[in-house]
């Protein structure tokens, strides 16, 4: 067999290539199940980071989640819920869902002790590639209760440290409304003031992009929520 | 239990035949993910893995590749033997490959696989090859822990994700060298290494 010949190249590719698309198809088909458990609980438990509530194991995550998150749905832009069925907004693909003309906007309500907490999702860039996260409200409205971000790809060591409790904690307590307008918390470097008299966040040194790119997507994502935050905010203040 | 020529292929690597320190191969991901410990870490792990599959792979069918398409059949098993890791690790540690997240893909892109298929694998049996792939693969760990402990050491006083640096010693005035987290540091602390095992290896030293 001539190994230079053309007909035996052109077979010997189009053989691997159909091996190996076959083997990595079926390893696909048979862990596709197990991969969409894990890719649910592991949004279970980024919700429930967002309210500080860390299951004890896996399998916890689930019972937790039932406990905490009492109910979920979808706002419009004025504020007035649309869809509350099951899992509706759990469903909800941010990352179709920030491209669409007309977004949904879905809400977890949370109990946490006794106390109601409203969970807004959060989808936007960062260097490398999406961040999102869940950013807990308190029943007030204004006040930041929790953050949990997560990221595909930043860089480990720079932007990658927005997955880490020493920055999310800074969120904790921080306002987003000021004097009555919506001026969602900037994340500026450390010593900088907000252009727009905003609260600020420290950014993290090294990793400008990233942590604008959080600065945009908390603002960009909890911008439509203004309605039925003010909402939250008139019912607490009669 | 190994013979001569198998300890050879094993521990070469290691120091006069580094694939990092002295063929230069590997330094993109030795820069990119040495900034901690535990990167690094699993980062070895993976390359050890998929390069000494990839070896014994190539070595087996080795006699039927047609040479003007070599290259593209050795990045073909690699990058079907990355993906295999990259899904087994989304289905069976879903933690773990979330912390990895862009670098398991990464390794299709490191020259020391694709350097060692064509150096090694192409004219060797599988046995050899396999060990060749676990040599290279710990010799390129090697150096990555090297430079990652450093880096994170003095980049952010901690190891492994755990402050190692006493808070007292902050408090007396001590900062984290923040240079040491960007990539350059890396380059420096890499050059470091190689001056130390030059100075060590007398014949290693260029005339």
């Amino acid at each position: 067999m001539n190994k230079n010949s053309n007909t035996y190249q052109i077979v010997y590719s189009a053989i691997m290539v159909v091996i190996v698309g076959a083997v990595l198809a079926l390893i696909y088909m048979v862990l596709k199940p197990q991969q969409d458990r894990n890719r649910d609980n592991d949004t279970r438990k980024q919700i429930l980071a967002a309210i500080n509530v860390t299951p004890e194991d896996d399998d916890a995550i689930a019972a937790d989640y039932k406990t905490h998150i009492v109910k979920e749905y979808i706002v419009d832009d004025k504020g007035a819920v649309t869809d509350s069925s099951e899992n509706v907004a759990f469903n909800v693909n941010m990352a179709n869902n920030i491209k669409a003309t007309k977004r949904l906007l879905p809400v977890f309500v949370a109990n946490v002790k006794g106390e109601t907490k409203y969970i807004f999702p959060v989808y936007g860039a960062g260097l490398w590639g999406p961040i999102w996260g869940y950013v807990a409200i308190n029943a007030d409205g204004k006040t930041i209760y929790g953050t949990n971000f997560s990221h595909q790809g930043e860089t480990p060591g720079l932007g990658a440290k927005i997955t880490e409790s020493d920055f999310q904690n800074e969120f904790k307590g921080k306002h987003i409304y000021m004097d009555g307008a919506f001026k969602c918390v900037e994340v500026v470097k450390k010593g900088q003031k907000s252009t727009n008299g905003a609260e600020t966040i420290d950014a993290i040194s090294g990793a400008t992009i990233t942590s604008r790119g959080v600065s945009a997507m908390m603002d960009d994502c909890l911008k439509p929520y203004d309605a039925f935050l003010q909402t939250l905010q008139g019912s607490t203040t009669k | 239990m190994l013979s001569k020529r198998s300890k050879e292929i094993i521990f070469n690597p290691f120091s006069k035949d580094n694939p990092v320190l002295v063929q230069v191969l590997g330094i993109c991901s030795t820069l990119a993910v040495t900034v901690s410990l535990e990167p690094a870490i699993v980062m070895s792990v993976s390359v050890i893995a998929v390069l000494a599959f990839s070896n014994v792979i190539i070595s087996l069918i080795r006699n039927t590749i047609p040479p003007t398409i070599r290259i593209i059949v050795q990045l073909v098993v690699v990058a079907a033997l990355v993906i295999m890791v990259q899904q087994f690790l989304l289905a069976y540690n879903y933690d773990v490959s979330k912390k990895l997240s862009v670098f398991i893909g990464l390794i299709i892109t490191n020259c020391i696989l694709m350097g060692r298929l064509e150096a090694f694998a192409m004219h060797n049996k599988p046995w050899p090859s396999f060990l060749d792939g676990i040599g290279n693969g710990l010799g390129y760990g090697l150096v990555l822990v090297i430079v990652g402990f450093f880096r994170e050491l003095l980049g952010s006083g901690s190891l492994m994700g755990y402050k190692v640096i006493p808070q007292c010693v902050y408090d007396a005035g001590y900062m984290d060298n923040g240079l040491m987290i960007l990539p350059p540091m890396a380059l420096i602390v890499v050059a470091c290494v190689i001056w130390v095992q030059r100075a060590h290896d007398k014949e290693l030293q260029e005339k």
